[in-house]
Parts: C-alpha cells; structure tokens; sequence
C-alpha cells in the first residue's frame, strides 16, 4: 500500500516560471500551497496572494516590554530595594536609567523578532514531507517547486496536476507524507 | 516598457521628448554566473579538503593566541597589578584595546544593518564575513574589561545579578551602561549572522546529505531547524531581517556613543567633550572597514571571489574609509579649535601637550595614519592597486588604535595638579595580552572560513539577473 500522499510537487527552472505559475495557482484559489525557492524571491509573495508578515507586532510588544523592563529594574534596585545615595545624584531619573532601558529595548526587540519568526513559520521542524523529496538539494540550490498539498479543499489529483503542467511545472510527482 | 512610448495627449510636446536616464546598475556578480555557480564555489570552500596554507595558518593563530592565555593566566594568578597602570594612569591598555576592539566590530554591523536599510546590494558579497568580524572582534573586546576588574571570578557583580551583598549596580555610571550596551551588541550580533546563516545551512545540509556524510549533513541541520525554502517562511523571514537590521542600526550607533560616555561623561580635560561620541561611532566604522579590507582582500584572492568581490566592492569599501577618514579628522582639527575657543586653560594644555608632549610620538602617528593615508583613496589607480589598499588597510587599524592610546593616556597622564603627572609605559604582560587577541581573532575566524558559507549564497542569487521575476534587468 502506498504510503498517503502530501501533495503534488512541481519544478520550475526559472525565476519568471515561478513568478507566472504561483500567480496561476493564487487565482485558481488554493490555500495550502507553498513555492520552495532558495532565495527570497522579489515579488513572490504578491504573486502568491500572502498577506503582510506580522512579525513586526510582535517585534513591537518585545521593544516595549524591554524599555519597561530597563526603566522599572533601575527604579526598584535604586530607589526601592537599597536606597544608596551617589554623588548626591537621584535615587532615581528616567534620565540616567535612559541608555540602559534603550539597550533592553533592542535586545528584547531582538529575541522578540527571532522567536516570533521561528514561531509564525513553525520552526524548528527537522521533519518535513518536503524535505524527503528527493531533488530538495536542487530547491536550496537553483530550482524552484511549487508544493500544492492535498488537504487544500480544492485539491483533486487529476486536476491539480493539470494546474501545475499547464503552469508550466516539470517533473511533477506526489509527494510522501 | 511599453506604455512610457505612448503619446499621453494631455503632456505637452516638450515632456514626451524626455526620456527618463537609463542608469546602468552596478554589476554585483561579475560574469553572468548562474545559481548553481554560486553555491558550487561557497560550498566548494567547506567541503574541498583543508588546504595546506590553512593549517599553517591555524597553527600560527593559535601560538599567537597562546600568548593571551598564558599572560591572563599570570593575571590571575598573580593580580592586575601585573599590567603596567599605576597612578595616575589607572586606565590604559586595557582600555585601549577593548574600544579598538569594538570599533572594529562595528564596520560589521554597518554593513549588514545600515548598509541593507539603504539598499545598498553590495553589501551582500561581504556581510556574512563582516559580521563574523564583528562577533570575534566583541569577544577580544570583551577580554579586557572583564580582566581588568582584577578578581574575574567577581565580574558577575557588573550584572543585576541578586548577591549576598543585597547591593545593586551603580545605574549611574557610564561603565554600567557600556555593560549592557556590549552584552547587547555582543547577543543581537550573533542572533543577526545565525538568523543569516539559516538558509545557508540548510544548503550544506542538504549537500552533505547528498554526498553521504550523514554526521555533517546532521550537523549542519540540526542548527539549520529545518529550513525548507518555503516562501511563506521567507516572507516572515525577510521582515524579521529587516527588523533585525532596522534595530540594530541605531544598536551600533548607540553602544559607541555609550563608549564614547565612558569617557565624554568625566570632568577630565581632553575627554569632556561632547563631540566624541560621532567622532567615536566616525573612528569605529573607519578602522572596521580598515579590517574588512585587511581580511577580505587576501580571503578574495585565495579563494579567487572576484566575480563576487568585484572592484565596485572593493571601490565602495575605500570610499567609506575616505569618508569616514575625512570625518575623524576633521574632530581632531575641531577639538582643537574648542580647546582654544572654549578659553578653559586645562583643555587647552591637554591638546598642545597631545601634540607636543611627552606623547607626541603617538599623536603623529594617529594623524598620519588616520587621516593621511585614507587621502590615497581619492585616486582611482590606487583603488585598482589591491596590494596598496590592503597595505593601506593595515595603516588605519595601526592609526586607529593609536587614536584611543592618545585619548586616553595622554589625558590621564597630564590632568589638572603637576604633583600628581605621571608617564605611562605598558607591561610585558600586557603587550603579551594585547598581542595575543590577534591570535583569537584570526583562530575564531579561520575556523568560521572553514566550516560556515562565509558568502550569503541567498543574498547572492537574490542580486543575479536572473532572479528578477519580470526575466532580468527590467523594472517593475
């Protein structure tokens, strides 16, 4: 018995090829679909109808969090926790608590914008059915697939292949889960 | 383009006559080489065997590093008082190298955080190695402070850590501020070039995997998390890239300026200066450019990159040091002007003394070569002359570094009371410590061109003609 399928995978060889095909793909209105490409394709992702990434929502919530963080651990420590008075200087200013809050902003911005990348793209994922193809190698080096998966509601194997071959895809196969 | 021929009726006769300047773009991969080329010759570094020169090399790097161990080693066991700081010289060397150290990290991050917010291509043939720059230079910063503090075992204190003191830090102090300014710089640099190393590892993954080294493919993948090429993960991915650049631009701009506090916050004349910090965050991307040439010309012709090191990289890489060059002279003929103009006869003796002083070796040899060599670069012949821009590159770490040693030590070594001048010469321990942080430099550097893709094989194809939708070349 054949093992249950993930979807179809197609090869284009060129940038345009690609570009055209998602854009085929886009308006005969699948969802669960994907383009493997080793580059960041210009363009790509309005050719596959995505919507703007959120990452910088939540790269914001880790900017604030990192400035409140910053200014209230210099508050407490010096003006709460041990009160030691220094050249005669404020227990506390949001002034001098400034380049260190500014610092924390960053930092957490940093872990914030990271995290919530590997997170909106599910990784890390060291399985993937795609990853089993055997011209993956091919995907991180100077081809380009456009993956079409069989849960997306309009999948038919019969039609989506035609899709793919009239999209100008290659060498189209099914894909194991 | 076709619709820019049609005659619009409503534009006058005059405006369809002008043609919009076609503009040649830069060529950034020379030669027209394909994908595959690229990822052949990037891989081809890590996968060939090790070359002879390498392990010379390598072997060379860790003698030389050996000399940081083994005088930190004596520092430790015997006390700091090993390194030559006496009154009132209490700051020297230590100083000294941990902001040559930073400032040449930061040419890293101007490349691969302001560089790509301005869209300036070029930057990708030389980020991934800059940025490995930057991370090796911060862990040779980093020794110096944290030895300095004498009893090492207690640097944890410079951290809001709960003790049994029950104290806090002094969130006062400039040197607190640098704290944190380092450790960031030192966590978003690393977090920066593993975010750019991900597609890449995935390629060496997939490689090995082909070739039946299953341990490296393991490896490699095991750090690549499972990256696929997925275009819904390079959509979240590019934005993330983008922010990562977009925090980290004023990030490097920030931690200079916190450096420069270290000193423009004291009441001592020759540091209480509020141009220091852009002369300071000026100097740092200067000497780090400075080493980007140092490392990337002779990487180039080893490995034979010109086709993705092309003569536009290595002219844009010199006019920086022009500018940036032109820049720190121009704050040293501007302190000067202040020094005078400001009337306050303790900052005016601090710079005639910087100049003709007991140090005035030091001073001359700054300004020759920080501001004299960068000159050379105005001529085009000289930014052909790759030999004589790596020689000049040499020059402006040297000037570079004597710029701190002027700043600092001068400054402390002549303050306000004549009782209490001083002459400061460093240690053998010191020079030994000083002189090894080249050898961990060039070992953590020599093992990144060894095992890592020290080009960005994505960025790379992303900027070929061919990986244009609309089939090269054409706007959209």
């Amino acid at each position: 018995m054949a093992a249950p399928s993930y979807g179809l995978i197609a090869t284009f060889d060129t940038t345009p090829d690609l570009y055209h095909a998602a854009a085929k793909v886009r308006d005969a209105g699948y969802r669960n679909w994907d383009c493997i490409t080793p580059f960041p394709v210009h363009g790509l992702d309005k050719a596959m109808g995505l919507p703007r990434s959120i990452v910088p929502r939540i790269s914001l919530v880790g900017g604030i969090i990192g400035f409140c963080t910053g200014m209230s651990m210099i508050w407490w420590t010096g003006a709460v926790d041990y009160q030691l008075i220094v050249g005669g200087k404020p227990l506390f200013s949001p002034m001098f608590a400034f380049p260190v809050s500014y610092e924390l902003t960053i930092l957490f911005t940093a872990f914030a914008t990271i995290g919530g990348m590997l997170f909106l793209n599910g990784l890390p994922m060291h399985y993937h059915p795609v990853l089993k193809y055997e011209h993956i190698r091919r995907g991180m080096d100077d081809q380009f697939f456009i993956v079409i998966e069989t849960r997306d509601p309009r999948f038919n194997l019969a039609n989506t292949k035609a899709l793919l071959e009239k999209a100008g895809g290659k060498n189209i196969s099914e894909l194991e889960a | 383009m076709a619709h820019a021929h049609h005659a619009d009726p409503a534009t006058p006769a005059i405006l369809q006559e002008v043609k919009p300047a076609s503009l040649p773009r830069a060529i950034l991969v020379a030669n027209n080489r394909s994908f595959s080329w690229i990822t052949e010759k990037i891989c081809g570094i890590i996968e060939g065997k090790t070359p002879t020169w390498w392990w010379v090399c390598f072997v060379l790097a860790c003698f030389v590093a050996s000399f940081t161990v083994a005088g930190i080693a004596y520092l430790i066991a015997t006390g700091v008082g090993v390194w030559g700081h006496a009154n009132p010289v209490n700051w020297a060397w230590d100083i000294v190298n941990f902001v040559f150290w930073i400032g040449i990290g930061h040419a890293g991050t101007l490349i691969s955080a302001i560089l790509c917010l301005l869209r300036q291509k070029w930057r990708t043939s030389i980020n991934r190695a800059a940025e490995a720059m930057t991370i090796f230079a911060v862990v040779c910063a980093a020794i110096f402070p944290v030895f300095h503090v004498g009893r090492v075992w207690y640097a944890w204190y410079l951290f809001p850590i709960p003790n049994s003191n029950a104290i806090w830090q002094n969130f006062r102090s400039p040197l607190e501020w640098d704290v944190f300014a380092v450790s960031t710089y030192g966590t978003v640099s690393v977090l920066f070039w593993y975010v750019g190393l991900l597609p890449d590892l995935a390629v060496l993954r997939d490689r090995f995997y082909s070739s039946g080294n299953k341990l490296r493919s393991a490896l490699y993948g095991f750090f690549a998390l499972g990256w696929r090429g997925s275009n819904r993960h390079w959509s979240n991915y590019e934005m993330a890239y983008l922010i990562l650049a977009g925090i980290s631009t004023p990030l490097v701009l920030s931690v200079h300026t916190i450096v420069s506090f270290d000193f423009a916050v004291s009441l001592l004349p020759g540091w209480h200066t509020t141009i220091f910090p852009p002369y300071f965050v000026a100097g740092a991307i200067f000497s780090g450019f400075g080493m980007v040439l140092t490392l990337m010309l002779p990487l180039r012709a080893v490995y034979k990159l010109e086709d993705l090191i092309t003569q536009y990289h290595i002219d844009c890489m010199c006019k920086i040091t022009l500018a940036t060059g032109t820049i720190v002279g121009y704050a040293y003929a501007m302190e000067f002007f202040i020094a005078w103009y400001g009337a306050n006869p303790y900052e005016g003796f601090a710079f005639i003394n910087r100049a003709f002083g007991h140090y005035a070796w030091a001073y001359w040899i700054m300004i020759s070569c920080n501001v004299i060599t960068p000159q050379f670069f105005w001529f085009k012949a000289v930014r052909e002359n790759t030999s004589f821009v790596w020689i000049l590159s040499i020059f402006v770490n040297v000037g570079m570094w004597f710029e701190r040693f002027v700043i600092i030590v001068t400054s402390l070594a002549r303050d306000f009371l004549p009782s209490s001048w001083g002459y400061y010469s460093p240690s053998i321990v010191e020079i030994f410590t000083f002189f090894g942080t080249f050898g961990v430099f060039s070992v953590l550097f020599l093992l990144f061109i060894r095992f890592l893709p020290i080009m960005p094989m994505a960025e790379l194809k992303a900027v070929t003609p061919q990986a244009d939708v609309h089939g090269g070349g054409a706007h959209h």
